[in-house]
């Protein structure tokens, strides 16, 4: 973990309520796609913790939904402005587990941490699948990224407004040849998921967090292989140790 | 040069600057970012007999100027942190810790400190009569002069260290409690805990906390932090560790004034990792702007 500032160098609508912020920075402590940011936001106590989509040596992207009042006082922050922020946090993905063919599925805004493990995945010179879900066509976000990346992308919305009509795992129920999964959502989503996938995988959780480094225990879950704390032990989790 | 070393009965501390249980974990997490041996010492997350998981998620709220948690003492029971986390703790941190004490019962809070007090990292046995976050216990033990002085003679009975007792502000008369504990015996007080709140999500209508209620903590606290460390001081002789919302080295100026000998930081660890780091660096200037030359000079120099 590290804290440094960073520069915002872009903060730009991708829907109505989904933006991304590119911030430029001290980004060394990131070193597994998964990982999340902890950012102080002036007037508010406790940081607000957002999954990391992308980074480089000088950057770091993240997308993020207007949900409260930490995202509504994002949105409103302009270039060159500075943020105190956290990085390095939580365990990531392990890409080791994939097998050659994983399925990436991101419903909403767990679509973002998926953008960079596809582009490890494609560099591993596996062949992964993205399934990405939204409730409608106005709501969805970074399809052609993931498309530009060379990756398989299949698209899943409720309203049928775009792709498959229904949900990520009306999509993933009719595939078979995938090696190993890769999830991030909300928790339904990620119970349905566990339930209808033929493989292993490793599964993303959200939490309220105090200080999302693993002091608090803010945001401890109980696994079967004992409790641990979605900030430092998680946020992802496998399958199989999961108690739904 | 200022003198920032004061002594908790007896045990030397090379500045005030203890973090506060459970929000410092063992240390390790700090201990990645720097050096924790430059802290005082630190109170370790709060023990009880057997391992408990906790409550339920949500635990955690923002609020204004703080945060509400109801954690529920989630700890692995006082046999494992002997035999595990005290060996590595021992590593990353080579002062006597303050080892936090919690139970259900009068004799589990004598259990727990027995075993305890025969740990030679053990400087001060802190006794959390104040939890807000668990049923029939914690805090029920720190709401009546006559339960906290109960607890305090069972654990001075079996051991040997300094007992400081941690008291709840959730108390109408906070002096008569923290007086009894020191008629019964405890060597010291720490105050104060967190308060009882509760935030209400209005897109769903409900607590966000699952467990309804939780401490509230942060800088918004304290000013009802000091203000009960100066009724307490008026009220005991024995030393006062003050804390509640404490976040900067004129936070910990004016707790000492009201009458602490030393001052806990809590919440201020989980959002800004390195506090206790800054508010340890800052000290000296601060105090230098303020022409202290010793901190022991200004404990309760509020109340001359």
């Amino acid at each position: 973990m590290k804290q440094s500032r960073f520069t915002i160098l872009k903060n730009e609508p991708l829907t109505s309520t989904v933006y991304r912020m590119v911030l430029e920075g001290d980004t060394s402590a990131i070193t597994k796609t998964g990982q999340f940011l902890n950012i102080k936001i002036d007037g508010l106590f406790l940081r607000r913790p957002i999954s990391v989509c992308d980074y480089d040596d000088k950057t770091v992207t993240i997308l993020y939904k207007v949900v409260g009042a930490g995202t509504e006082a994002m949105k409103l922050m302009a270039p060159p402005s500075q943020l105190d922020i956290l990085t390095g946090l939580g365990n990531g993905y392990d890409t080791t587990k994939s097998g050659s063919c994983p399925l990436l599925i991101g419903g909403g805004v767990g679509v973002p941490p998926m953008y960079r493990l596809a582009k490890n995945l494609l560099a591993e010179g596996k062949t992964p699948i993205v399934i990405l879900g939204f409730n409608t066509k106005d709501e969805a976000f970074y399809i052609e990224e993931f498309e530009h990346l060379g990756a398989k992308v299949l698209v899943a919305t409720s309203d049928g407004s775009l792709g498959t009509k229904g949900f990520v795992t009306d999509i993933v129920s009719n595939l078979s040849d995938y090696t190993y999964f890769y999830a991030c959502g909300p928790e339904p989503m990620l119970k349905a998921l566990s339930d209808c996938t033929k493989t292993s995988g490793q599964l993303s959780f959200e939490e309220r967090m105090g200080c999302g480094f693993g002091a608090c225990m803010g945001c401890s879950c109980e696994t079967k292989y004992g409790s641990k704390r979605i900030c430092k032990d998680g946020p992802v989790l496998e399958k199989e140790e999961i108690i739904w | 040069m200022v003198n920032t070393k004061v002594t908790l009965s007896g045990i030397p501390l090379d500045n005030p600057i203890i973090p506060a249980s459970g929000t410092f974990g063992y240390g390790y997490e700090f201990a990645e970012l720097y050096d924790i041996n430059m802290l005082g010492s630190f109170s370790f997350k709060g023990t009880t007999r057997e391992a408990r998981f906790g409550n339920p998620t949500p635990r955690i709220a923002e609020c204004t100027g703080g945060m509400i948690n109801s954690v529920g003492l989630q700890n692995p029971g006082i046999e494992k942190v002997i035999r595990e986390e005290l060996p590595k703790m021992r590593k990353v941190f080579h002062k006597p810790v303050i080892a936090n004490i919690s139970g259900f019962s009068v004799e589990e809070y004598a259990f727990c400190s027995e075993k305890i007090d025969k740990e030679d990292q053990v400087g001060i046995i802190e006794v959390n009569v104040s939890c807000p976050n668990v049923h029939h216990g914690g805090m029920s033990f720190g709401t009546s002069p006559e339960a906290a002085a109960e607890v305090t003679r069972a654990v001075k009975a079996v051991t040997t260290k300094p007992v400081y007792i941690k008291l709840s502000p959730n108390v109408t008369d906070i002096a008569a409690i923290a007086k009894a504990c020191e008629e019964a015996g405890a060597d010291g007080i720490s105050l104060i805990n967190t308060l009882m709140g509760m935030r209400i999500d209005l897109k769903t209508g409900k607590p966000i906390i699952a467990n309804k209620m939780g401490g509230f903590s942060g800088s918004a606290i304290f000013p009802v932090a000091v203000r009960m460390v100066y009724q307490v001081y008026e009220a005991v002789k024995i030393p006062i560790i003050g804390m509640g919302g404490v976040s900067s080295a004129e936070d910990v100026l004016e707790m000492m004034l009201a009458g602490a000998t030393a001052v806990q930081i809590g919440a201020a660890n989980l959002v800004e990792p390195f506090a206790c780091k800054n508010i340890i660096e800052s000290l000296p200037h601060v105090m230098k702007k303020y022409g202290i030359t010793d901190l022991n000079d200004i404990i309760g120099g509020a109340h001359k």
